[in-house]
């Protein structure tokens, strides 16, 4: 084995650790904050096996959209409304026994499948050559605004209007409370 | 490979060259936090009629390492009812956000030693630019946390006002940079070094996106005008109040190492990075060293911003909550949109002309 694939393995081995372990913490954090910090955790090490993966474009998304700006949101709503442990109640056993017969469902199904031979690595068109003489940034941008232009557009169309909907939510009626904002 | 007559394996080459890249980067990083800051009490006192430190050792040079002496011997305390874990690990992502962003800035052009070519940055990634930005999105959670996990109303009043600032001004921060990918066409930040070389500067043709990423950037480095997650006067210390000796440390060096990169960023992509402005003056450029692409010419752009950034620390007053969210909502984020718009025009412009004269029809 030469070097390059040996840092290789280490790498994906220690964010493949990293990621279990973190969306262990995510379930199993009484504090939510703790738990919303765990998903962060999952979120880095995707980005890191994305990397592996010669997909930088994507890694970096992950990073900027998922741990940057979503669970940002989610940890500012956690602070704001700060519950305490207490509050959110104890694990019942009912609760545990689910959990644990869906984990172990989940566990053979996915073992059955990989072990069954039918998941192929699929190749598509663009392999590691290719990607090397390309910028991720142009192929994606060049997919994005020619093949994939209507779902692209959906796409923005569905967040304008979530846009627009929390505004309308959050905006107070007129003379009901003094503006803040000034 | 062959390197002074012994055939070494290039992977173990690359691998030695690597790490000691990152040693030297971090150790010449920290030692620009301290004496930048030592400049900037200097600065600031001159410009509020005061001496500054002028008595550990010759002018005060050595006022840095009593400091870094100073907070290793403080008393370390955690408050009782703090998140103990998080309380310690938010420093700590702080200051490793901020190492990391600089690992994708070319601060030189390339050196041969040995027959070895050795790259003056730390990685070439295709995305860089965009590399940094994520880097920064991260850095939000250190002062997030930090807040939080202080469990004290000021800490946490200061965290909400960074997450809500932060989070605000990366938008702008990020659309101030499109126009330069637009004219680039690439992400990679020594791309963007190699066509300003042929080019000329960026900061021409993106005179707005420049004052737009600087001004950005000083709220994301929550420096005065911007400071209000730390506000003195009305909430201590803002999110940082309960931390003492080296995890206060900690905060203050990501503070001062955030502004480094920034700065380090706005030279490298409006500010032609390490290119000499003498290279296409006839006579000038026949200086050696001085019309050279190096380092100095780096090291000098980005200490200027930073001068800059400390004039304004001097100069500005806070702004007030809501302004500070109109500022970049109403005036920030259209100016940005505008900008793309302008240089989507300026790219297009060619190719707009050839559809107007019949020569090309669209599909």
């Amino acid at each position: 084995m030469d070097l390059g694939s040996l840092t290789e393995s280490i790498v994906f081995y220690l964010f493949a650790a990293i990621a279990v372990l973190g969306a262990l913490g995510v379930v199993m954090a009484r504090s939510p904050v703790r738990s919303a910090l765990s998903l962060a955790s999952v979120f880095i090490s995707l980005a890191a096996m994305y990397v592996l993966l010669n997909a930088g474009f994507l890694a970096v998304a992950q990073i900027m959209i998922y741990a940057g700006a979503v669970l940002i949101l989610f940890l500012f709503v956690i602070m704001v409304l700060n519950p305490r442990v207490d509050v959110l109640g104890a694990r019942t056993g009912t609760q545990t026994l689910i959990a644990i017969a869906f984990t172990v469902a989940l566990a053979v199904l996915i073992i059955a499948t990989v072990s069954s031979g039918q998941i192929a690595p699929a190749t598509g068109k663009f392999t590691p050559e290719v990607l090397a003489d390309f910028q991720h940034v142009e192929i994606i941008g060049a997919l994005l605004f020619s093949e994939f232009l209507l779902p692209f557009e959906i796409a923005s169309m569905l967040l304008l209007v979530a846009i627009v909907g929390a505004m309308t939510l959050a905006r107070r009626e007129k003379g009901a409370h003094k503006n803040i904002e000034g | 490979m062959n390197i002074l007559g012994i055939s070494v394996d290039p992977a173990i080459v690359k691998f030695i060259i690597l790490v000691v890249q990152c040693i030297v980067w971090i150790v010449a990083l920290l030692t620009t936090f301290a004496y930048i800051q030592l400049v900037e009490r200097w600065t600031i006192a001159r410009i509020q009629v005061r001496i500054g430190p002028n008595r550990t050792g010759p002018r005060g040079l050595l006022q840095p390492l009593a400091d870094a002496i100073k907070a290793l011997f403080k008393e370390e305390l955690v408050p009782t009812n703090a998140d103990k874990l998080v309380f310690v690990l938010a420093p700590m992502i702080s200051v490793s956000c901020a190492l990391l962003a600089f690992a994708v800035i070319p601060v030189a052009p390339p050196i041969n030693l040995f027959g070895v070519e050795i790259p003056m940055q730390i990685a070439d990634v295709d995305v860089g630019v965009l590399y940094i930005l994520a880097i920064g999105s991260v850095s939000v959670y250190g002062t997030v946390l930090a807040g939080w996990s202080s469990n004290n109303k000021y800490s946490l009043l200061g965290s909400l006002r960074a997450a809500a600032q932060l989070i605000s001004y990366e938008v702008t921060l990020g659309l101030a940079l499109v126009g330069v990918f637009m004219l680039t066409s690439t992400l990679s930040l020594n791309g963007i070094v190699d066509y300003q070389k042929n080019f000329g500067w960026l900061i021409a043709p993106q005179i707005i996106g420049f004052f737009l990423y600087v001004i950005a950037s000083i709220a994301e480095t929550n420096r005065l005008p911007f400071d209000l997650p730390e506000a003195e006067t009305e909430l201590i210390a803002g999110y940082y109040t309960e931390y003492s000796s080296i995890k206060f440390a900690f905060f203050f060096m990501a503070e001062y190492i955030n502004i480094i990169t920034v700065c380090a960023v706005t030279t490298t992509l409006f500010l032609g990075g390490f290119l000499s402005p003498l290279s296409g003056i006839p006579f000038l450029r026949d200086i050696p060293i001085l019309a050279w692409d190096g380092i100095w010419w780096f090291a000098l752009k980005v200490f200027v911003l930073i001068f800059i950034f400390m004039w304004i620390r001097g100069t500005f007053p806070r702004l007030r909550y809501d302004q500070l969210m109109n500022f970049t909502w109403k005036a920030m984020l259209p100016a940005a949109l505008l900008n793309i718009l302008i240089t989507a025009g300026i790219v297009l412009y060619p190719e707009i002309l050839r559809l107007l004269n019949g020569q090309v029809t669209l599909r």
